[in-house]
């Protein structure tokens, strides 16, 4: 290892940001596919794979990916949630590998919601 | 790099290696592998969590999902249920005492949701044997600002304007500490950092340097540029300690492969090192004077201190001794501001250096509390909320008798007192003290008497000898406990322990002498009828100590109720219970060891205690 300069703390920790984004729990954006035995069997292994590759095509590092159970939705799966920060989540049916890298472009990356894919904005009340 | 989505942070602080986290490390990754998810989730080692009473333990970012009581056999389920399938695991999640649902988030259990974090704030979150991990987390940040940005003085005026008092147990205003052994003249001065954490049960200091050793380097580094003319740093530590020993040389070569100790440090022309001195445990050697005899090489003895080590310490040169939590504050005092820290806590620090508590303390929760652990807390906060917010209250629904802070040389506390803030001067006024941050609480079952006697024994053992009250006068002391509690005191005795007690504490020469009394003299304050029970009446109230209870067993329950189950007898090691299967048992008090087995073991309560 080579001695530091004062600008290379700013490095290092830029290449760790990815990993301390998932520690820290404090993305920018979090996307979670639902992996229910329903999810999965309709693709959502692919659905993730995807997404997982589209971050690290784009280096992204402040975006959360995490999964989840069976929203109850079974014959739309496979599905994902969107959630910018501050905002409320969207949910996304019939994922296909296309449809999520529009998502991501377009919802995560630029914060547009791509209407023709939605199914629903907001979360279910939780008594 | 691909990123993973899954980071589980396996703890392994000390009390989790002892419960085998490094084997439930390594069945995550075995299963992580067998469902192919090595590529998406990642397991790291961290320092200590801090809820050590639920180890071992993990958590899973980014959902923060905080799994307990782990066992090697509950992984593969684990795994593919939340791994692959996003479902979390509800069997193996916290659940509050005498409440059903468990709590999925650690954010939101209270043990950790009312605590503060800035000595600890890197615990669970980074991998301590990575300095890359503690840099991403703004590590070093603070060492960089200082040699760019700040003369020696300011960084100085910096730590005196936080309000920052010493953790280690004396609360001496770090700021002035540094600014005397600054002004003092002299060309080769050094740092000190105070690992010798010897008080029992007390893992404040282990745990920051398990868990983040590079936030002492730094902190180090951080007063050696502020002091000026230091080069050399030395941190001590007892070889109890060898993880903790292990994770600052490893973070110690890190630092220097990195050119962040050594020579010319981010080019600024400011030289530092450190080196590591271990001790050999004795608890004296924890006080200034007598580390930096036992560094020299000579025996760990304190010495007077009519001249400070600030200006007389490591051979002969003005040397500046802080602990571990102390150095730990430092960085984040640097990057967040002297008023930020200073907002945290109680009193003015602006005219009065001794004028109030600032930042937080950690505390190692211990005794008849629900969640045992490591705690940071705001300053000012009341020893109520610490132990019935933070700590759960007492176990298995026992009424709270006493709390003591401050390790073995702590006063109790008792009942009446807990809405006391947690304070350096509240603290002393009601007999006990800060100290390094012990805090143990006991219940109803716990007798005052066999307490006292028992953090006596062990400053008595630690004496180190120099003086002669301390020597002797602690030896006494705790000879007239050992009859109090076999039930042959005699009135004058309560009257001799307090003239004992202050001598001891005014005619020793360090702090272990002068503090050693302090459970002695609080217990006879505030719980002297129990002590009174014990010299008038020979009687145990809390039915502790041995020599004054006896075992009986109630015939008539015995044959009735529990048909003469035998199983007392069964378990006796004195083999001083006499009856048979489905006859009466009775014990005989020439043979009875008074272990209890019988009374615990006895399911229909025939046995009481007399």
């Amino acid at each position: 290892m080579a001695k530091l300069k004062i600008e290379d703390l700013e490095k290092i920790a830029e290449q760790a940001k990815s990993k301390m984004t998932v520690r820290e729990g404090a993305g920018r954006a979090k996307i979670t596919v639902h992996m229910g035995t329903c999810g999965i069997a309709a693709g959502a292994r692919k659905i993730m794979d995807t997404f997982l590759k589209e971050l690290e095509i784009n280096k992204v590092h402040d975006v959360i990916i995490t999964s989840t159970g069976c929203a109850g939705l079974c014959n739309k799966e496979p599905m994902v949630t969107i959630e910018l920060k501050g905002q409320a989540p969207v949910k996304y049916i019939e994922i296909t590998e296309q449809k999520a890298k529009k998502i991501f472009s377009d919802h995560v990356m630029k914060g547009k919601l791509v209407q023709e894919y939605a199914y629903a904005i907001g979360s279910e009340k939780i008594l | 790099m691909k990123p993973y989505r899954i980071q589980v942070m396996v703890c392994s602080g000390t009390g989790c290696v002892s419960n085998h986290a490094f084997e439930i490390k390594e069945a995550l990754e075995k299963e992580i592998s067998k469902n192919n998810l090595q590529a998406e989730a990642e397991v790291i080692t961290t320092g200590c969590n801090g809820f050590c009473g639920a180890g071992p333990l993990a958590v899973v970012q980014p959902d923060g999902i905080f799994y307990q009581l782990l066992k090697v056999s509950d992984i593969p389920h684990l795994v593919q249920e939340h791994f692959l399938k996003g479902r979390p695991v509800k069997k193996l999640m916290y659940v509050p005492p005498e409440e059903k649902t468990p709590i999925p988030k650690m954010s939101e259990i209270p043990f950790f949701a009312d605590q503060t974090l800035i000595a600890l704030r890197n615990r669970g979150m980074i991998d301590p044997e990575k300095i890359e991990d503690y840099i991403a987390r703004g590590g070093y940040k603070a060492l960089a600002k200082v040699l760019t940005s700040m003369k020696p003085d300011e960084v100085l005026a910096e730590i005196k304007a936080s309000g920052l008092r010493g953790r280690g147990g004396g609360g001496f205003p770090t700021g002035v500490k540094w600014e005397t052994c600054k002004k003092t003249h002299g060309d080769t001065k050094y740092v000190i950092c105070n690992a010798d954490e010897g008080d029992p049960g007390a893992f404040m200091d282990r745990s920051i340097i398990e868990g983040d050793p590079h936030s002492v380097i730094e902190g180090m580094l951080i007063g050696a540029y502020a002091i000026e003319n230091v080069t050399q740093g030395y941190i001590y530590v007892r070889m109890q300690y060898p993880l903790a020993i292990r994770r600052f040389e490893i973070a110690i070569k890190q630092a220097r492969e990195y050119g962040l100790l050594g020579e010319n440090i981010f080019d600024k022309g400011f030289n530092f090192d450190i080196e590591i001195r271990r001790g050999a445990g004795a608890f004296v050697c924890g006080e200034s004077t007598a580390l930096m005899a036992s560094i020299e090489g000579r025996p760990g003895e304190p010495r007077a201190k009519y001249i400070h080590t600030v200006e007389r310490g490591l051979w002969d040169k003005p040397t500046c001794l802080n602990n571990v939590e102390t150095w730990a504050n430092v960085p984040q005092i640097i990057l967040r501001g002297a008023k930020w820290f200073s907002s945290i806590g109680t009193g003015d620090v602006s005219v009065d250096a001794w004028g109030g508590s600032k930042g937080t303390k950690v505390f190692s929760l211990a005794g008849k509390v629900g969640n045992t652990g490591l705690v940071e807390v705001p300053m000012g906060i009341t020893l109520r909320d610490i132990i019935f917010k933070i700590g759960g209250g007492i176990k298995d629904g026992k009424k709270l008798k006493a709390v003591q802070t401050g390790g073995p040389s702590g006063g109790f506390i008792p009942e009446s007192m807990l809405d006391l803030p947690v304070d350096y001067e509240e603290l002393t006024k009601v007999g006990s003290m800060m100290g390094s941050g012990g805090m143990l609480v006991t219940d109803e079952d716990n007798c005052m008497v066999d307490m006292a006697k028992y953090f006596l024994s062990f400053t008595q053992d630690e004496s180190c000898g120099k003086c002669v009250p301390c020597r002797e006068g602690t030896k006494r002391m705790l000879d007239i406990l050992d009859n109090i509690t076999m039930g042959k005191g005699k009135e004058e005795d309560l009257v001799m322990l307090e003239e004992l007690s202050s001598l001891v504490v005014e005619s020793s020469l360090c702090a272990l002498g002068g503090s050693a009394p302090n459970p002695v003299l609080t217990t006879l304050k505030y719980f002297r009828e129990e002590y009174e029970a014990h010299v008038h009446q020979k009687i145990c109230p809390a039915h502790v100590c041995k020599a004054l209870i006896t075992y009986v067993i109630d015939e008539n329950v015995c044959l009735e109720v529990g048909h003469g189950c035998d199983v007392c007898r069964k378990q006796c090691v004195d083999k001083a219970i006499i009856g048979e299967t489905k006859q009466t048992h009775r014990i005989d008090l020439s043979k009875c060891g008074k272990c209890g087995i019988c009374y615990d073991v006895c399911k229909f309560n025939a046995i009481h205690i007399e």
